[in-house]
């Protein structure tokens, strides 16, 4: 097996600036791993030709020394952005056979930065999903195995085809969206950084909608450096998306200074959960001794209305995921299932074209804003996404950063927590407040769980300071010094 | 005060409010930046944000927002620096996105009032509930094929509208009077081409019927009437059936009716049991639509003169009558004609041409008066001809028929065609002379005191001229041969 797959961005950028490999030879390397990962299920298309000419073009510009961020960089897209051309599903049968027209904001912004696409990464449908398991097209596999027991595991999700293939060494890094914890906690069970950027901070244009007050895109990588050049590259205003913020776009990569002196960090006291495995929380105290050992310091803080954010999230974002899905009825695009009238045309089409869990959330969704309900459900959810927000900032006047761990647990096997929905959104427990605040966070690989699976810290930040999120994240990362690769590798490590 | 129904047990008295959705005059739609041009061929005005493809957003349009802040200011409404558009959730196959982005709670515009002008001359204040922007559906084609519909989805996004009246309205002539008021407003206003043929102006009437200051009665919605005459009929129709209901012991069912406008009456389209419920939701997509006063006030400021302000300055400053000036200040096209017509000359006489003679042959024409082969500059001219004297009046009807037919100027025409007036007294006083001579007979009876023979003598002397003699100098001279 080769080492060009085994890189992080940084290397392989000063790599190919070297003319120690080509940009071909690295897309190549990548393009076999993404082969060698089928086992994992993690993509739902291969693009090796369209990978071989934006490598080809990417080589062009590196010998004319005109290469820009991502220059050459084999990236995976979650199957929820739409890429031109190429297939475009979100995980879903009712897009069945969807080439769209356009490119997303975010993508196009990937490729303008000289990145090349592998192919399209596996996800739940629609994004609906904390396991990879309600796929329309088959469930990831998480490339770890716990230790001296071979039963898959699910990768987490939504964006689990992402984190795999990043994990693996089929991708150097991959594209997510993260709805309620959807790129941080894959990222937490697959062993690699991910992060949600602040709502607006990337354009929503051209990424299939889950829920459209919460969906927001960033980037799966191996390492924080990695996350702040690749988040460079998708952020920045789009007058095409109303919510995308017309906010300049920092250097990110700059502000990895090492240095979090005299930082307060924030420890919400909400999130030690009743029976939450001591083994999280001897990580996340770990992580409080390792920024007290940098120079920060650790302040308690309270975030009162935790306890309310899950049912706020899960009435706010079927909500709104009911609407947003209503556009799949047969008519324009993807599956059509003939019926004797129109109706039943859309209930042929919705019935064969969406999953269980897609189901049931359009109908809690639609339950929640019928006439008569509407106020005891969303209207009551939206206030209290309000009072979740105005905690944070309660708490921000306090600290400049809030540690905290990613997910309650490493992953579970493939059909653990299947039959039961609400076990499942628990996983969903410390990253749902920081999507209904909209702020931004992150999760880094922080050790190991006594099975021998990854564990992910998370630092969340204020709104539009992902700068700090990321200076923090590059402390535990180093103080971590995660270096524990899964047992599955498609590409040399 | 209307005219009570008069039913087989008493008086009824209607009560109507109006629901007119007027499409934007905007060359992109509300929230994408396809084109809106009427008649183009099926789905070619479409971006993948009209057709709700995945990933797509709405972006506002400004323009429309401009266009709807206007129109509220030009209806006398409060206008609201924040609103918030919101989406109302239903399935059709011409609504691509599975919801109609509309204002619910929150709409642009409030509180407003329109002045009615009643035939009598008398005028009315109609409230206005609310003006809110919403996107138009696209258009559902059963007829193309046996047993298939057609979706042209041209229209979908469309930016409309949506202008809600109280129920102030008490006669299907009220609700006429106040349709054709807000019309004229939009086209002044240059926010709504108000053609109704082409759907860019829709009536939804809400109608119901009640004893003379009894409460509410229940109401029907009669859906998506598209012309003045057909909303007149609809209700005229509907408060009859809804009477003849009540007064044979039935009850009115709060429903949605569709007018057949061949056979004049209303029918049942959906029963309440049937609403749909639209589960309206603050559109997430889209964040609260916040104006800056300061620009409301800049397009207040930049308002044409409008209908009811150009009437009282045409009043008072033409001195004419409330009637002419109504009938003037309809459309901008013609109050601007007359007032060209009318700079500096006498604005009875101009305003007398151009009602009488020009709109009649525009009628004749079937042309509107953008379209006038005669032009306020030629109507003029041909003003001027009569004013100097060039004209009696009967030839100036003469020359402006031949002005309508050929499209050449007044004097063009006078010179052509020989009409101008004879004022040259020794002309006339030989024509006198030969008339007077041939006719005796009739001389010596008026001279003896047959006085209406004075009319024949004129006559005469007119056909002697081919009518080309000046009237009043004719009347003068023949007074004095007479007496002789």
């Amino acid at each position: 097996m080769s080492a060009l797959t085994g890189l992080t961005i940084a290397e392989a950028r000063a790599g190919l600036r070297a003319r120690q490999f080509s940009a071909r030879e690295l897309a190549a390397e990548h393009i076999a791993a993404v082969a060698a990962a089928r086992p994992l299920n993690a993509f739902l298309a291969e693009t090796p030709e369209r990978a071989l000419a934006m490598a080809d073009a990417a080589d062009q510009r590196l010998q004319r020394g005109a290469a820009r961020a991502l220059e050459g960089m084999p990236l995976a897209i979650k199957d929820l952005f739409c890429t031109e051309g190429v297939l475009t599903t979100a995980g879903s049968r009712i897009l069945d056979g969807f080439k769209p027209p356009y490119e997303s904001t975010v993508t196009a912004k990937l490729w303008a930065a000289g990145a090349v696409m592998l192919g399209k990464a596996n996800m739940d449908e629609f994004a609906m999903g904390s396991s990879n398991v309600t796929c329309a097209h088959g469930a990831v596999e998480n490339p770890w195995r716990r230790r001296g027991d071979n039963r898959p595991l699910v990768p987490g999700g939504s964006s689990g085809g992402s984190a795999a293939a990043v994990a693996a060494r089929a991708a150097l890094a991959a594209t997510g969206t993260d709805t309620g914890g959807s790129i941080r906690q894959p990222a937490s069970f697959c062993g690699i950084v991910g992060m949600k950027p602040t709502y607006g901070r990337c354009s929503r244009w051209g990424i299939v909608a889950f829920a459209s007050s919460l969906d927001q895109a960033g980037p799966m990588t191996r390492s924080v450096r990695d996350a702040a050049i690749m988040l460079g590259a998708m952020a920045g205003h789009d007058p095409k998306d109303s919510t995308s913020a017309p906010v300049a776009v920092p250097d990110f990569e700059a502000a990895l200074s090492g240095d979090i002196r005299g930082l307060k960090i924030g420890i919400p006291r909400e999130y030690r959960l009743d029976g939450m495995p001591a083994e999280i929380e001897a990580l996340w105290q770990r992580g409080i001794d390792w920024v007290k050992a940098a120079g920060a310091e650790p302040v308690e803080i309270s975030l009162p209305m935790t306890k309310y954010a899950l049912p706020a999230y899960y009435i706010i974002a079927p909500a709104e995921a009911s609407s947003n899905l209503a556009r799949y009825d047969g008519v324009r695009f993807g599956l059509r299932v003939p019926g004797g009238s129109l109706d039943e045309m859309y209930e042929n089409t919705r019935a064969a074209g969406f999953g269980p869990e897609v189901r049931r959330r359009v109908l809690i969704g639609t339950y929640v804003l019928s006439a008569g309900y509407y106020d005891a459900y969303y209207l009551k959810a939206q206030q209290v996404r309000t009072l979740i927000a105005r905690d944070f900032e309660a708490a921000f006047q306090r600290c400049d950063a809030l540690l905290t761990p990613t997910a309650p647990s490493a992953a579970f096997a493939i059909g653990e927590k299947q039959d039961d929905p609400i076990a499942m959104y628990l996983n969903d427990v410390f990253t749902v407040p920081v999507n209904l605040a909209g702020l931004p966070g992150i999760s880094v690989p922080a050790g190991l769980s006594a099975d021998g699976l990854p564990l992910g810290l998370q630092v969340i930040g204020r709104a539009f300071d992902e700068a700090t999120v990321l200076r923090v994240a590059e402390i535990i990362e180093t103080a971590a010094g995660f270096t524990a690769k899964p047992a599955f590798l498609a590409g040399g490590g | 005060m209307a005219q009570p129904i008069r039913g087989s047990s008493g008086d009824w008295e209607m009560v109507i409010g109006l629901e007119v959705h007027a499409q934007v005059v905007s060359q992109a739609k509300l929230f994408s930046g396809a084109a809106t041009d009427f008649g183009a061929e099926p789905n070619t005005q479409v971006s993948p944000i009209d057709a709700a493809f995945p990933g797509m957003l709405p972006v506002i349009n400004r323009h429309c927002v401009e266009q709807a802040v206007k129109t509220g200011l030009g209806i006398n409404a409060e206008i609201n620096l924040v609103s918030v558009f919101d989406r109302k959730n239903y399935f059709y196959a011409d609504l691509p996105a599975g919801y109609q982005i509309s204002q619910y709670t929150r709409p642009i515009v409030g509180k407003g009032k329109i002045t009615l002008d009643l035939a009598d001359g008398s005028t009315r204040e109609v409230g206005i509930t609310r003006l809110h922007l919403e996107q138009d559906a696209g258009k559902s084609l059963h007829d193309q094929h046996p047993t298939l519909t057609y979706v042209d989805l041209n229209r979908a996004g469309v930016a409309l509208m949506e202008i809600v009246s109280e129920p102030d309205l008490r006669s299907a002539e009220e609700a006429g009077a106040y349709l054709r008021k807000l019309r004229s407003i939009l086209r002044y206003l240059g926010t709504c081409d108000g053609n109704m043929e082409e759907g860019s102006l829709r009536c939804d009437c809400n109608v119901s019927v009640r004893r003379p200051g009894a409460p509410l009665g229940t109401r029907c919605e009669i859906k998506n009437v598209n012309s003045i005459r057909y909303v007149m009929q609809a209700i005229e129709h509907e408060a009859r059936r809804q009477v003849e209901l009540l007064e044979e012991g039935g009850v009115v069912e709060q429903e949605t009716r569709l007018f057949d406008a061949g056979k004049g009456v209303t029918r049942a389209m959906r029963s309440k049991e049937h609403a749909h419920d639209y589960r309206y939701f603050p559109d997430p997509d889209l964040l609260p639509l916040r104006l800056d006063a300061n620009w409301v006030e800049a397009l207040r400021r930049s308002l044409p003169e409008l209908p009811d302000a150009k009437k009282a300055r045409f009043i008072e400053h033409y001195r004419l009558s409330p009637d002419d000036a109504g009938v003037l200040v309809a459309e901008q096209a013609s109050a601007d004609y007359f007032e060209a017509v009318a700079r500096g000359r006498d604005a009875k006489l101009a305003a007398n041409w151009v009602m009488v003679e020009l709109y009649g042959a525009l009628n004749r024409l079937g042309l509107g008066i953008e379209r006038s082969p005669v032009s306020a500059a030629g109507l003029g001219e041909l003003v001027d001809l009569v004013i100097d004297g060039t004209l009696s009046g009967r030839l100036a009807k003469e020359v402006f028929a031949a002005m309508i037919e050929t499209g050449k100027g007044a004097a063009v025409l006078v010179e052509e065609r020989g009409l101008k007036q004879v004022t040259d007294s020794g002309a006339i006083e030989s024509a006198i002379d030969a008339v007077l001579a041939a006719q005796g007979e009739k001389v010596a009876e008026y001279r003896a005191g047959k006085e209406k023979l004075f009319g024949f003598f004129v006559g005469q002397v007119m056909k002697a001229t081919q009518g080309k003699a000046n009237p009043a100098l004719l009347n003068e001279l023949l007074r004095k041969r007479l007496a002789g």
